[in-house]
């Protein structure tokens, strides 16, 4: 297999999870917009890191469609959903022969249906419709490469750009929300706005699973140990770089080489593993979160110098 | 030449159906209009998803169309592809002849059967090739040539396509789709399978491999998913399970051709490159080229990997060249060439511009290396100022233009917006050369899809049809 392949099948992971990830985001924000009065919109953007551009291309009185149409549908926005479709799309592309005709399908006819209603009238467009659209579309790929690729090192290249984004992408949710709710970090409180609690839960889809998992009522800290640490959650961190870490060692194997790379997965999928709720809100959420965003990025630019040759 | 346009379907004796056709005119007459027009809109849908696209340079909205595919099938009857079959095999060893002569001894110029200067000047002369000394003497590899029919035995060669040519991939792609739209079709009538080419294309790509490893590493170069035809060196990457590398992919380290993988490099053996001459290597030819390897052509020149088709075929499949053919055949087999060329004037020569250029109403006349439609007039579908602008282009470069009769190219029924009409079609088979020589039944059919258009090509609004080859027994 060739680097280049490799790397097209890391990115196409990463931005089919960006794409899917900000969907989900985009749901959870507007219900918590129909349910308080509080500037929802603007959290979402400084997940993104966004918050300038956004701002420059508001309309006067802030509306939630400007947000929508920012995240989701803007095409000079390289992070809305329509330019990590285009982008995983891109990246399929050019590995048509490395991908099975199920992935190549799925991807191409969201693609196909996203490009051609945006084509359309921008007033009549039915935006939750088409966000839902491609929620459902893109568990479509994840669910045909999970059916139809072979099991071989473009596989494992996939699986570790989709869990390296999915992991930080919870990470970050996790870190510009909870400080939107509490500014100092401190997860003990008298009062809390449940439904906010709630939609942070929802930004990963993990409401009814923090049910089950905790049987109470909403707690801060909970919440942050589910979104972070618990690995049976899909989208906790954990679970995210325990995948990336399985990957990584299946390559390892099939290379008969370690480096970095290999180190790093290692030892990032240790910290989650090890670390105690109670001490990370010690030490600090924040300063955690922080310190493990910015492994998390090191590790890419390992993984790109170990193996794709960037 | 012939005033009466052949249909391949309706130019029976007394004007009846021709046998190879019953098949599909029953189809044709038990099918309603409305059925066709469904079956078409499938066809157009199955294309798109699967993303079988082609773009064609300068389309409006730019990347991706899909090449129109006419749902009725063209057929040929086995008797006449035994003949194509012979004439095909004979000219395609008189290219490869030729070639290794071409970059070698130059015996046929020694001869006199072919100017120095014909080669030497040309255009398409690759100096770098001088002396090469291929595996199996191949240089043409995949070899496409097109042919036209005129009558019920008149075939034509059109020109011959030995650089890169293109289009299997339709081939391939318009027989799956045939079958499944119409499988009733092919329980009636033997048809042979095309399905094996890219087997074939791999163990041709194999056995031209300069080591003796039996498992040669081979691989695809592409110049990346801008090129019109990138469905295509995926489609073909893919079938045959090889790596499809853009230039910075590939690399070459004390003379030997590696590919860069994540496991570290790995050798390249054999390169099926879908890359001009001109880009293959920018420290040997365009210094500016970014889609090919540097140091590539000394690996070559030292033997240590193989690219097909080979370096500085242009200098066999120019049009000025074209006319030399049939004494290729000749002088290098010893045969009579079995396919006909299709009388050319060479307007370089004196007398032949003299006519051309007192005739162009009536001639075809085109650019020596033009490719694509691009660049030629159709005299007799041409207004008096296009011709009159021609002239002008003619007198200023004569020996950059051949011309020839306006070919009354045959018509197959094909399915237009106005219904079932006939169209003009042409033929290109695909020629593989290695170890041995093989062609897949049939080829690709183009079909001119405007009425009354001769111009075939893809980039000019063209469509394809599935081509059968009936068994001998289905006759």
């Amino acid at each position: 297999m060739l680097s280049s392949t490799a790397k097209n099948l890391y990115w196409m992971g990463r931005y089919l999870q960006r794409a899917k990830t900000t969907a989900r985001l985009i749901e959870a924000t507007q219900r918590m917009a129909l349910q308080s009065r509080g500037k929802e919109a603007e959290g979402v953007v400084a997940i993104f890191g966004m918050d300038d551009e956004f701002r420059q291309r508001q309309s006067q009185d802030g509306r939630l469609s400007d947000l929508i149409d920012f995240l989701a549908f803007d095409e000079n926005n390289p992070s809305s959903i329509v330019s990590s479709i285009g982008s995983a799309r891109r990246n399929a592309r050019e590995e048509r022969n490395n991908i099975t005709v199920d992935v190549w399908e799925s991807l191409n006819g969201l693609w196909l249906e996203l490009t051609a209603k945006l084509r359309g009238n921008r007033a009549t467009l039915d935006r939750g419709a088409l966000i839902e659209t491609v929620k459902k579309q893109s568990v479509m790929v994840f669910g045909a490469a999970q059916v139809t690729l072979l099991r071989d090192e473009a596989y494992n290249f996939f699986q570790i750009g989709a869990f390296l984004e999915r992991g930080d992408n919870t990470a970050r949710i996790l870190d510009v929300k909870f400080h939107r709710l509490r500014p100092d970090g401190d997860p003990h409180t008298e009062e809390m706005d449940y439904f906010a609690w709630s939609e942070l839960l929802a930004c990963i889809g993990a409401v009814r699973t923090y049910r089950r998992i905790y049987r109470s009522s909403l707690d801060p800290k909970r919440v942050a140990e589910l979104m972070m640490l618990r690995r049976d959650v899909p989208r906790s961190v954990h679970h995210c770089l325990w995948m990336v870490d399985l990957a990584m060692r299946e390559l390892a194997d099939a290379y008969g080489t370690r480096g970095e790379a290999d180190r790093l997965a290692g030892e990032l999928h240790a910290r989650l593993r090890y670390a105690r709720i109670d001490q990370i809100f010690d030490t600090g959420l924040h300063e955690f979160l922080g310190d493990l965003r910015t492994d998390v990025a090191t590790l890419s630019t390992e993984i790109g110098r170990q193996f794709l040759l960037d | 030449m012939a005033a009466k346009t052949f249909d391949e379907m309706r130019s029976g004796a007394d004007g009846s159906i021709r046998a190879p056709y019953q098949g599909v005119s029953r189809w044709l007459d038990s099918t309603s209009p409305e059925r066709l027009a469904a079956t078409r809109h499938e066809v157009d849908q199955f294309y798109r998803r699967h993303g079988i696209t082609f773009g064609a340079y300068g389309a409006a909205e730019g990347a991706e169309t899909t090449i129109p595919f006419d749902i009725i099938p063209r057929v040929i009857a086995w008797d006449e592809w035994e003949y194509l079959h012979k004439g095909l095999v004979q000219r395609v060893r008189a290219l490869n002849a030729f070639l290794a002569d071409a970059y070698g001894e130059r015996e046929i110029c020694r001869a006199g059967v072919i100017p120095e200067q014909q080669l030497l000047m040309n255009a398409e002369f690759v100096s770098m090739a001088q002396g090469l000394k291929l595996p199996g003497g191949v240089h043409a590899h995949i070899a496409g040539i097109d042919l036209v029919r005129v009558g019920e035995k008149d075939f034509y060669v059109l020109e011959d396509n030995v650089r890169t040519p293109s289009g299997v991939s339709y081939v391939l792609e318009n027989r799956e789709v045939m079958m499944r739209l119409a499988p009733e079709l092919f329980s009636a009538r033997r048809v042979l399978p095309v399905a094996n080419y890219t087997e074939e294309l791999l163990a041709t790509l194999r056995s031209v491999s300069f080591s003796d490893s039996h498992e040669p590493n081979v691989v695809l170069l592409t110049p990346g998913h801008y090129n019109s035809a990138y469905f295509e060196h995926a489609f073909l990457a893919d079938e045959m399970g090889i790596e499809l590398a853009k230039g910075s992919d590939l690399f070459v380290d004390e003379g030997r051709v590696f590919m860069r993988t994540p496991r570290g490099p790995q050798r390249v053996d054999v390169i099926y490159r879908r890359i001009d001459d001109a880009f293959l290597d920018p420290l040997a030819m365009r210094p500016d080229s970014f889609l090919g390897v540097a140091g590539l052509l000394g690996a070559v020149r030292a033997g240590r990997v193989n690219i097909v088709n080979a370096l500085g075929n242009g200098v066999a499949d120019d049009k000025s060249t074209y006319t030399y053919v049939p004494e290729m055949i000749r002088f290098y087999l010893g045969e009579t060439p079995i396919l006909q060329n299709v009388p050319t004037w060479r307007c370089d020569k004196a007398d032949d511009y003299k006519y051309v250029s007192e005739h162009l109403a009536e001639l075809v006349v085109k650019e020596v290396h033009g490719s694509g439609g691009k660049g030629m007039l159709v005299g007799p579908t041409s207004s008096k100022a296009e011709i009159e602008e021609f002239t002008l282009l003619l007198k200023a470069r004569p020996d950059n233009y051949i011309a020839q009769p306006t070919l009354a190219l045959s018509t197959c029924p094909t399915f237009v917006a106005q219904g079932v009409a006939p169209r003009h079609v042409d033929l290109r088979p695909f020629v593989l050369s290695g170890k041995k020589i093989t062609i897949v039944p049939g080829g690709l059919t183009r079909v001119a899809l405007k009425e009354g258009s001769l111009v075939v090509n893809s980039s000019q609004g063209g469509g394809t049809k599935d081509t059968w080859v009936l068994a001998p027994d289905a006759q």
